[in-house]
């Protein structure tokens, strides 16, 4: 197991050098010249003087390479550069507001693993029943509905109409409900169909015949070995919809005026705040990164069947 | 030829639902300057948040502008960039996918390492990002989202044609004189095509979700062009007084999107073809 973590490890870091090269690449293609996008969030009339003296201490002036070199040690030290807008490091600003973004997804991770379980379970278990086409009609729903009209609808509905729920803002559990299930939907689309098929697949092998001949009761069967086994796919999604649930977050906060790290993020971008925009997609490319390795490695303890030693032969 | 399309058909209502609902947009988009009932920008302060009535049939917005024809606009403009950004993505992994799989050795290590680097970020936060750096726009956009869809496409064309390369049909064509160039095109590429396709309409439902998303934020397409997510970004500001405005800009992207999903999901059932989560 030690070999196979530390391999895992070291295969990450030419993929975030490789993330921080991208958006270092990005940052000298785009139009806008730092020094005067730091300029203009501060509120200061741009001077050729001051434009140069910023580009200087921006190390614009040094040769490429170096600059790279540079962002690389930065970045590895925590130093993400300071905020063009707020002047405080962005390392701050990130860890500030990170915990309500983190709590925003993982209670939607909840309410979708809450949902998603029973659903794909059952759905598998008594397939083709109404239970069944509801939850592919759920599915689609949740595959096709775009997030932010989801949010407003919820609004429309919970909190303008019935008036169940606080419209924005953060505080109460009642301010987590309606954001939560806005971004849970689209989750619990995937996983509740990635957990029916691979109960499916389950139920065809033969080790559930050999225990139906022992005379094993059917909630035995289920329960110990067929959920446990199947759980192990959904376990993949979670970590491939990483993604979806990081840029699902940035929506939701936008729609719920939710004070997390994608508002933050496009308030950046509107800014034009580049070491806020890069930090956040170099953070989020590690997070989807190392949770992907996470994931793996609780698989490998879910599914006896995949084996150390195999996995670590990569 | 009907009767097989009656046969492929059996059975898969939804199917036929959503290709006749793909089928309708995609005329609307094309023929709206005929069929929308009034100018879609043109702004009538005299006649805002009018109810519906037979010269707006779906009333008006907030500037008085005829909410049917800003829907309708807002057809050709989704699926027009959805289109673009489609046909462009395929042309570039299509043509790094070909590369990488037929010549192999170094271009092919380099190319997929490239695709391995791009799949690292989360698709939208990239997007977000390339356009927070480049700045908010269409066009921005557009290439934004091209950026990020190609290398899917590339490694998925890279692998058919890897394992495609090595078969019989191949061999054949190459003993008989083929050149690489018409190895590729007469057998490659013909025979990537149809599952490519079928990825393609999955994506298609992505870009359009991702276009709306995108300025629904105000990132993307600007007002007063009429697009469903900025249309939205509008609308909710009149929510206590005139749900409409954001409803039914949602509802048909939920119709198209949807359409998209059901026709791509059973298109891959058959043609074997892995959906991407």
């Amino acid at each position: 197991m030690g070999t196979y973590l530390i391999k895992r490890l070291f295969a990450i870091v030419p993929i975030i050098l490789f993330a921080i090269f991208l958006m270092f690449v990005l940052v000298r293609l785009s139009p806008v010249d730092p020094a005067e996008a730091y300029l203009t969030a501060s509120h200061i009339h741009p001077t050729e003087e001051l434009l140069a003296e910023k580009r200087q201490e921006f190390g614009l002036d040094r040769p490429l390479i170096v600059q790279y070199v540079q962002t690389v040690a930065d970045i590895v030290r925590f130093d993400f550069g300071n905020s063009y807008v707020t002047n405080t490091p962005v390392w701050q600003e990130i860890t500030t507001r990170l915990p309500a973004t983190l709590q925003l997804a993982l209670s939607s991770i909840l309410v979708a693993i809450v949902v998603s379980v029973p659903l794909g379970f059952l759905s598998a278990v008594y397939k083709n029943s109404w239970l069944d086409h509801f939850s592919r009609l759920l599915s689609y729903l949740g595959a096709s509905i775009p997030q932010f009209w989801l949010g407003y609808v919820l609004i429309f509905f919970f909190a303008v109409k019935l008036d169940l729920f606080p419209v924005e803002g953060r505080g109460t559990w009642q301010h987590f409900v309606l954001p939560s299930i806005t971004l849970s939907l689209a989750l619990i689309a995937i996983y509740t169909r990635l957990l029916r098929a691979s109960v499916l697949e389950e139920l065809e092998e033969a080790y559930i015949l050999y225990g139906r001949t022992r005379g094993l009761k059917e909630k035995a069967i289920m329960g110990k070995h067929v959920l446990r086994i199947s759980i192990s796919p959904m376990l993949t999604g979670l970590g491939m919809n990483l993604g979806k649930l990081l840029t699902g977050t940035i929506i939701v906060e936008q729609v719920f005026s939710w004070p997390g790290f994608g508002r933050f993020f496009i308030e950046a971008i509107f800014n034009r705040d580049i070491p806020v925009i890069q930090s956040y997609v170099v953070l989020a490319a590690c997070l989807f990164i190392v949770c992907n390795l996470i994931v793996d490695i609780i698989q490998l303890y879910l599914d006896p069947r995949i084996s150390w030693k195999g996995r670590a032969q990569y | 030829m009907i009767s097989r399309i009656r046969y492929t058909l059996k059975g898969k209502w939804a199917f036929a639902i959503c290709s006749l609902i793909l089928v309708v947009f995609f005329l609307v988009s094309i023929l709206v300057p005929w069929i929308a009932p009034n100018d879609p920008i043109q702004v009538n302060l005299a006649l805002k948040l009018m109810p519906p009535s037979l010269e707006y049939p779906l009333g008006t917005d907030q500037l008085g502008r005829c909410n049917l024809s800003r829907l309708l606009y807002g057809a050709r403009v989704s699926l027009g960039f959805a289109t673009l950004i489609f046909v462009a993505s395929l042309g570039i992994g299509l043509v790094v996918g070909t590369l990488a799989g037929f010549r192999g050795g170094w271009i092919d290590t380099l190319l997929m390492r490239f695709c391995d680097g791009i799949m690292a970020f989360p698709n939208l936060v990239l997007v977000l990002g390339i356009v927070g750096l480049l700045g908010p726009g269409l066009w921005q956009v557009v290439v934004a989202l091209m950026m990020v869809q190609w290398v899917y496409y590339a490694r998925m064309i890279r692998g058919m044609v890897v394992s495609m390369k090595e078969q019989n049909f191949i061999a054949a064509a190459r003993i008989s004189g083929s050149s690489n160039w018409k190895i590729i095109r007469r057998h490659l590429v013909p025979n990537v095509l149809p599952p490519i396709m079928v990825m393609g309409t999955l994506e298609m439902g992505w870009a359009i979700m991702d276009i709306s998303a995108l300025s629904f934020l105000g990132l993307g397409i600007q007002p007063p062009t009429p697009e469903w997510g900025a249309m939205i970004h509008e609308g909710t500001s009149f929510m206590r007084s005139n749900p409409e405005l954001m409803l039914y800009p949602g509802l048909m992207i939920l119709f198209v999107v949807i359409s998209f999903n059901i026709i791509g999901e059973s298109l891959s059932e058959q043609f074997g073809v892995k959906r991407r989560y």
